[in-house]
Formats: C-alpha cells, sequence, structure tokens
C-alpha cells in the first residue's frame, strides 16, 4: 500500500481526461492544421479545448497560447514581451522585468536571464509590497507574480499587486504563474488583471507535457519558437491534440469539483497537521496559515532535528511518498531558495517536509502518513 | 552501496545483489560546481541509476554537498595555499564516505555499508579486523582507506576487492551492464580538466610568484605560483636548461621560497607524521610505508610519529598520506608533516 502526498509535483490523469486523450492517439489522430475532414476533427478538438480552458481561465479562446507546459508558459510570457530591440540581440536594460523571490526557476532563471530585479518575501513567503514598490519605475516592461507557491502553498496578493504596478510602473504588462493553483482557485477570479497567465495539465490531472499562456488580445508577444505558425503564430509546432484534450477535460472535471474538493482536502490537510503537531514534538508549519492565504491541499512542515533527505527515505520505506523542497537534475535535495527567501532558520529548513494533497487523495493516504511520520522523526533524532 | 557511476561500484552492487543482499544504491551528490564530473556529476549518477534499474535494486542520491565542500574543497584549498600537497580523495574518505554516509546509513536502518574501491578486509593473528590489499596490485586502493576503523570495518563490504580489473571490466560486460567500457576517473573530481588546477585556485585563493633557490641561497628562477608546487617537482621551475636535473627540495609558502637541488639532496632519513591514525591499537617498530596512490612500499621503523627509513627514501610532499602496513595489512598511517609550521 502506497500512500502518494505528492501531489504538487504531479497528480494523478484523471479518468475522465484519458477518456478524453485516447481517441486522439487512436481513431483520430489527424494534424490538425490540415485540410481534410480528419484534420478538422482534430481542429475541433483543440477549439473545444481553446473554449474551456478560456471560461477557467477568464479570458477570450483566442487569447489561449496551448504550450508544452507550465515552464514554457513562463519562459513565453518573461522572454516574448521583452521590448523589441531586446529580441533583435540587443543587451536588456537591467530592471526591465521584476519578479519575486521565491517564483518557480521557470521564472527567476528567465529573469535572471535578463537581468530582472527580484522582490523580497516576508516570513509567510508573501511578496513584500514596500520592496516591489521600489523596484517599480517606467523603465519595467514586466512584472511576473505568482499566484500559489509550489513549495509552501502561499497564496500571493495579485490584486494589491496589480494596483501597485499599475501606479508605478503603467507600462508594464502583468504575467502570473497559476501552475498550482487551479485545484484550489478561480483563476479567472484572481488574475483578472492580469496579462499573462501560465498552466500546466500535470498539476491538477492532466497528462505532463501540455499547458497553456494566456496572452490578452493587445500583448505585444513574440514568438519563442517558429515554424508552422500554430497558434496564431505565437508557437510554431503541431499541437499535442491528444494531450490539449485531455487538460479540458481535467479542467472541467477540476472546476466542477472545486469546491467540494477543497472542503474535503482542507480538512483532511488540517487533521493531519493537527495529529502531527501533537505526535512530533518541535513539528512546525512553515506558514503561519493565520497570517497568510495558503491553499487547502499543501502541509509544509518543518522537523527540527531531522535531514529531509534521510526523514523522505524512511517515509518511502514505510510506503509514504512526500517531498522536501525542489529536486535537481540529478534527483538530490537541496535547500530550498524559496525556504531561504522566507528566511525560515536553517535548523528548521533542513528538516522541510512537503506533504501535498490532491484530487485523488483520500483519509487513508493522511492516516498513512499520521502513522509513518512520528517514528521516522524518532529514529533520526535518535541517531542524530 | 555507494554507486559512483563507475564500473567497479556497478559490478559491486552486482554480486551484492547476487549474494543476496537488499541492496539499495546511493550515488552522493558532492559537487555542483563547474567541474562537475568524476565522482558526482549528473552524468554519473545517470549511470549508476541505469545499473541499479538494470540490476532491479532501488537507488537513491544523497546531497552531501555542504559537506563536501567544508571538509573537502575548503581544506584543499588551504593547503595549496600552506604549500602543502593535499590528496583530497583521501579526505573525501575519510569525512564524506566513511563518516557521513556510514552515519545516515546507520540512521536509517542499513546492516552494512559497501564501495566499490579494490581492497579486502582482512584479519590480524588475534582477528582485529583491517583493511588489507586487494587481489589486483596494480588497482590496489587499500591506500586511500587507511583512515577506516574497527566499528567502520565490522559492517563495511567491499566486494571487488577480491578481483582484478579486467575481472571486473569482464563481469560488467557479461552482465551487460552499462559501465563496462567506462574510463577510470582521474585526478581531482572537483577541479575542471578543461582549465586546470591553476585556474580554480587562482579563483579561490591569490596565486603568489615564487623566488626559486638552490641549497646555498642563490636565486636561480621563478615560479608562477608558489601555491602549485610540490616537493620532487622537476619541471617547471624556471630554470636554465641542461645540466643535472633539479628537484623541488623545500617549499615555504610563508616567504614564497622553492628550494631545488639534486636528485641526491631529496634523499632523506625519515619524516614526521601528523594526525596519525590507527585502524585498532597503537603501533611502533618495524612497518612498511606507502606514501602514493600506486607507490612502492618501503620498509622503515616507527617511533611515535618519527618515521626512520631503513634506506635513505625520497622526500615526501607535506601533506601527502602516509600508510603504514604489515605485509598486505593496513595498520594504519598520518599524513607528512611540513617542515614549516
Amino acid at each position: 500500500m502506497v500512500a502518494y502526498l505528492d501531489h504538487a509535483a504531479t497528480t494523478p490523469v484523471r479518468p475522465g481526461a484519458v477518456e478524453a486523450l485516447l481517441p486522439y492517439l487512436t481513431e483520430c489522430y489527424a494534424n490538425p492544421s490540415g485540410g481534410h475532414r480528419a484534420a478538422r476533427e482534430a481542429r475541433r478538438a483543440l477549439d473545444d479545448a481553446r473554449d474551456v480552458v478560456a471560461v477557467a481561465l477568464g479570458c477570450r479562446p483566442g487569447e489561449v497560447v496551448f504550450t508544452s507546459g507550465g515552464t514554457e508558459a513562463d519562459n513565453l510570457a518573461i522572454f516574448g514581451t521583452l521590448p523589441a530591440a531586446a529580441r533583435d540581440g540587443e543587451a536588456v536594460r537591467p530592471g526591465t522585468v521584476v519578479t519575486t523571490a521565491v517564483e518557480h526557476h521557470a521564472v527567476l532563471h528567465a529573469v535572471d536571464a535578463v537581468h530582472g530585479r527580484v522582490a523580497r518575501v516576508d516570513r509567510q513567503g508573501r511578496v513584500d509590497l514596500d520592496h516591489l514598490a521600489d523596484l517599480l519605475d517606467d523603465d519595467v516592461r514586466l512584472v511576473s507574480v505568482m499566484l500559489v507557491n509550489n513549495e509552501v502553498g502561499t497564496v500571493q496578493p495579485l490584486d494589491e499587486v496589480a494596483a501597485l504596478v499599475r501606479e508605478r510602473a503603467p507600462r508594464a504588462l502583468l504575467h502570473t504563474d497559476a501552475v498550482q493553483a487551479l485545484t484550489w482557485l478561480d483563476v479567472a477570479e484572481r488574475a483578472a488583471g492580469y496579462d499573462l497567465i501560465s498552466i500546466s495539465a500535470h498539476k491538477f490531472g492532466g497528462p505532463k507535457g501540455t499547458g497553456a499562456l494566456v496572452v490578452r488580445d493587445g500583448v505585444d508577444l513574440a514568438a519563442r519558437l517558429v515554424g508552422g505558425g500554430q497558434e496564431r503564430d505565437r508557437r510554431s509546432g503541431t499541437q499535442n491534440v491528444a494531450g490539449i484534450a485531455a487538460m479540458a477535460a481535467a479542467v472541467t472535471e477540476t472546476v466542477a469539483s472545486r469546491a467540494a474538493t477543497v472542503t474535503r482536502l482542507g480538512a483532511d490537510r488540517a487533521r493531519l497537521v493537527d495529529r502531527l503537531q501533537a505526535a512530533v514534538p518541535g513539528l512546525e508549519e512553515t506558514v503561519d496559515r493565520a497570517k497568510a492565504e495558503v491553499v487547502p491541499g499543501v502541509a509544509h512542515l518543518c522537523v527540527p532535528g531531522t535531514e529531509s533527505e534521510a526523514l523522505l527515505f524512511l517515509l518511502e520505506d514505510a510506503g509514504v511518498y512526500g517531498a522536501a523542497g525542489s529536486s535537481c537534475s540529478s534527483g538530490a535535495t537541496q535547500l530550498s531558495h524559496v525556504l531561504a527567501a522566507m528566511a525560515v532558520p536553517e535548523h528548521l529548513g533542513r528538516g522541510a517536509l512537503r506533504l501535498s494533497l490532491g484530487w485523488a487523495s483520500t483519509e487513508a493516504d493522511v492516516d498513512a502518513a499520521i502513522a509513518a511520520v512520528p517514528p521516522a522523526v524518532e529514529r533520526l533524532r535518535a541517531s542524530a | 552501496m555507494a554507486m559512483s557511476g563507475g564500473v567497479d561500484s556497478s559490478v559491486a552492487a552486482a554480486l551484492l545483489a547476487d549474494a543476496g543482499h537488499d541492496v539499495v544504491g546511493v550515488t552522493l551528490k558532492l559537487w555542483g560546481g563547474a567541474g562537475d564530473r568524476g565522482c558526482c556529476s549528473v552524468a554519473d549518477v545517470e549511470d549508476a541509476r541505469r545499473v541499479a534499474d538494470h540490476l532491479g535494486i532501488d537507488h537513491h542520491v544523497f546531497n552531501f554537498a555542504e559537506d563536501f565542500q567544508a571538509k573537502v574543497v575548503a581544506p584543499y584549498v588551504a593547503a595549496h595555499a600552506a604549500g602543502r600537497t593535499p590528496n583530497p580523495c583521501i579526505e573525501c574518505n575519510r569525512h564524506l564516505k566513511f563518516d557521513r554516509l556510514v552515519r545516515r546509513a546507520d540512521a536509517l536502518g542499513f546492516d552494512a555499508v559497501a564501495t566499490g574501491h579494490h581492497a579486502r578486509i582482512g584479519h590480524d593473528g588475534d582477528g582485529t579486523p583491517r583493511v588489507a590489499r586487494g587481489v589486483d596490485g596494480a588497482k590496489d586502493q587499500s591506500y586511500v582507506l587507511y583512515m577506516l576503523d574497527g566499528a567502520t570495518l565490522g559492517r563495511l563490504l567491499l566486494p571487488v576487492g577480491e578481483l582484478t580489473k579486467a575481472q571486473v571490466r569482464q563481469l560488467a560486460a557479461d552482465r551487460g551492464l552499462r559501465t563496462a567500457d567506462k574510463a577510470e576517473s582521474q585526478d581531482v573530481c572537483f577541479v575542471p580538466s578543461t582549465s586546470g588546477r591553476a585556474t580554480f585556485l587562482g579563483q579561490r585563493i591569490p596565486l603568489r610568484t615564487g623566488r626559486v633557490v638552490d641549497r646555498t641561497g642563490t636565486e636561480v628562477g621563478h615560479v608562477d605560483a608558489v601555491e602549485l608546487v610540490t616537493i620532487g617537482q622537476r619541471k617547471g621551475l624556471g630554470l636554465a636548461g641542461g645540466g643535472v636535473p633539479r628537484y623541488v627540495l623545500d617549499v615555504d609558502a610563508s616567504t614564497a621560497t622553492v628550494t631545488v637541488g639534486g636528485a641526491e639532496d631529496l634523499l632523506t632519513d625519515g619524516l614526521e607524521l601528523d594526525d596519525l591514525v590507527w585502524s585498532s591499537r597503537p603501533h611502533h617498530g618495524p612497518v612498511s610505508v606507502q606514501c602514493s596512490a600506486h607507490g612502492a612500499p618501503r620498509p622503515a621503523t616507527l617511533g611515535g610519529t618519527r618515521l626512520t627509513w631503513d634506506q635513505p627514501q625520497r622526500r615526501v610532499a607535506p601533506g601527502q598520506a602516509v600508510v603504514l602496513y604489515h605485509d598486505d595489512l593496513v595498520l594504519g598511517g598520518g599524513l607528512a608533516a611540513s617542515a614549516h609550521r
């Protein structure tokens, strides 16, 4: 029996998404750019999917650009909106792009590549609005702030950010990486004022390798992939029709069940944290839910006296799959840039443990974690 | 099973799995800098993981990069700055493989730790476990394991120590392991081979021009970086060509002075040992001594921390490991002391 508590990394593909996917790998295999009836069927699937995604994200269908996932969407938003001079190879002026210190590396490394500025966050992982204000001026062309943090689950105050940007950097576009949000939040409402919105299918029950970037009409976006001119010249390459159809099905199920999911998994997460805090001295939730909004399904914990890597090893042995921070390509656990930005003390951050719930989580999964964590912590503390 | 991604640890893992052990492969992530190759690069982690997949065993990566920096890289740089000649592989064994990894394995409940070193575990007449030379004399790695004590040896497995390197490669090929033909790692894993040691050190410490003098103190040349000079070195000393070969006899980092002399001047009666460790109890009297990874053992007598050669030997560079054997068994060892304190 395995209890999977790593839904923030990826969540299982929803049965409805698998069902939506299969026909486009079998009978309906045509290239959607073709002219014949078979191609038009594939095209229809893309158009239907675009409609569904548009409703969920609060945009027009034509504003949805399908991508290979969240990273491509984030990269396209940042590099694609650079001033035209920069696209011609001229050096980008430092400070043209502004982001926060807790973004996913798909944003952070892209911003770093164009010498952008990075706003601090507070102890809860919320962007420091005073510092952000200091970084904004008339030169700023893009401000990128994630909706939900992928490690600790903190929700950013996007409305306040947008108001600040309108006041201080009126020429700037607004981008939000909403990759972790759709399961928990009404993205259309939260990101209403945003010009660019990234999502990734595998975070809410679609397949990996599929995502989208909302690009509002009027945004001057330069393609990063050029070729056949698909996606209205904003992203060339034959679309992943099966993946996109499956993503749309996952969007539909996610939005329809969101209220129930939030209630159910919020209660499960609260029980998980309460029981672990009662059983493990010193264990604390990394973000104080009284001080910041956090999505319901993420339990990010600090377990002093342990090391994440060793703790995860023992939990895996006990059939509980969790995570620490971000993983690098070799699979090694790294000290998290998010926890560092939040100034989480090192003795706490070393024992970081993220247990994240998703649509497929059960009470039994939570029970398994409640049973497995305390003895694993005890063992590590005893041998320290 | 510590799996570096090389052929030796691949075969060691295969042998343990064959023997019915419940094996978990672990690759240590030690370094993430530009010189990310050798024993800890992403490509090597991939090789280790694929071998583990092939053998049907679990594979994990442990990130010990912080300890590696503190216990291996920083002391390596500091030793060069002080004019010594460090051996980072030995410090990695001492602090990472046989301290950090063994402690982690204990905490996780493992009975034993295995590595792919070419060495064996032998026993004294009274049954004391000791590191013993591997079967393949040319590949023997007992030298780099001299710091192991009885407690560690008691739960250490060295499966390829019973094999020659040729047998290891043959076994790997027979089993279709992807690492069968993999080249052996060379040099220092964290120093990029492309830019080299001088660049690596130059980014971390100031490299100072050194005076080269003969034994009378007369200046005869100069070196670009006194921190890169090793006792016994013959080339790169800025000396006029021809004449008798001259060697580095001494490096004094505090005054940036390198002393050179003839081959006969390199000979010495003995040396002092620092940081002497024993695999069980302290020893004195006649010993067989090895002063480099594949150097020939020479007879000597140990009294306290003073080692006296039976026949005069070339000087050993300060910082080099000096390993003491009785026949093929490691008694212990230390680091050659510096004449400059």
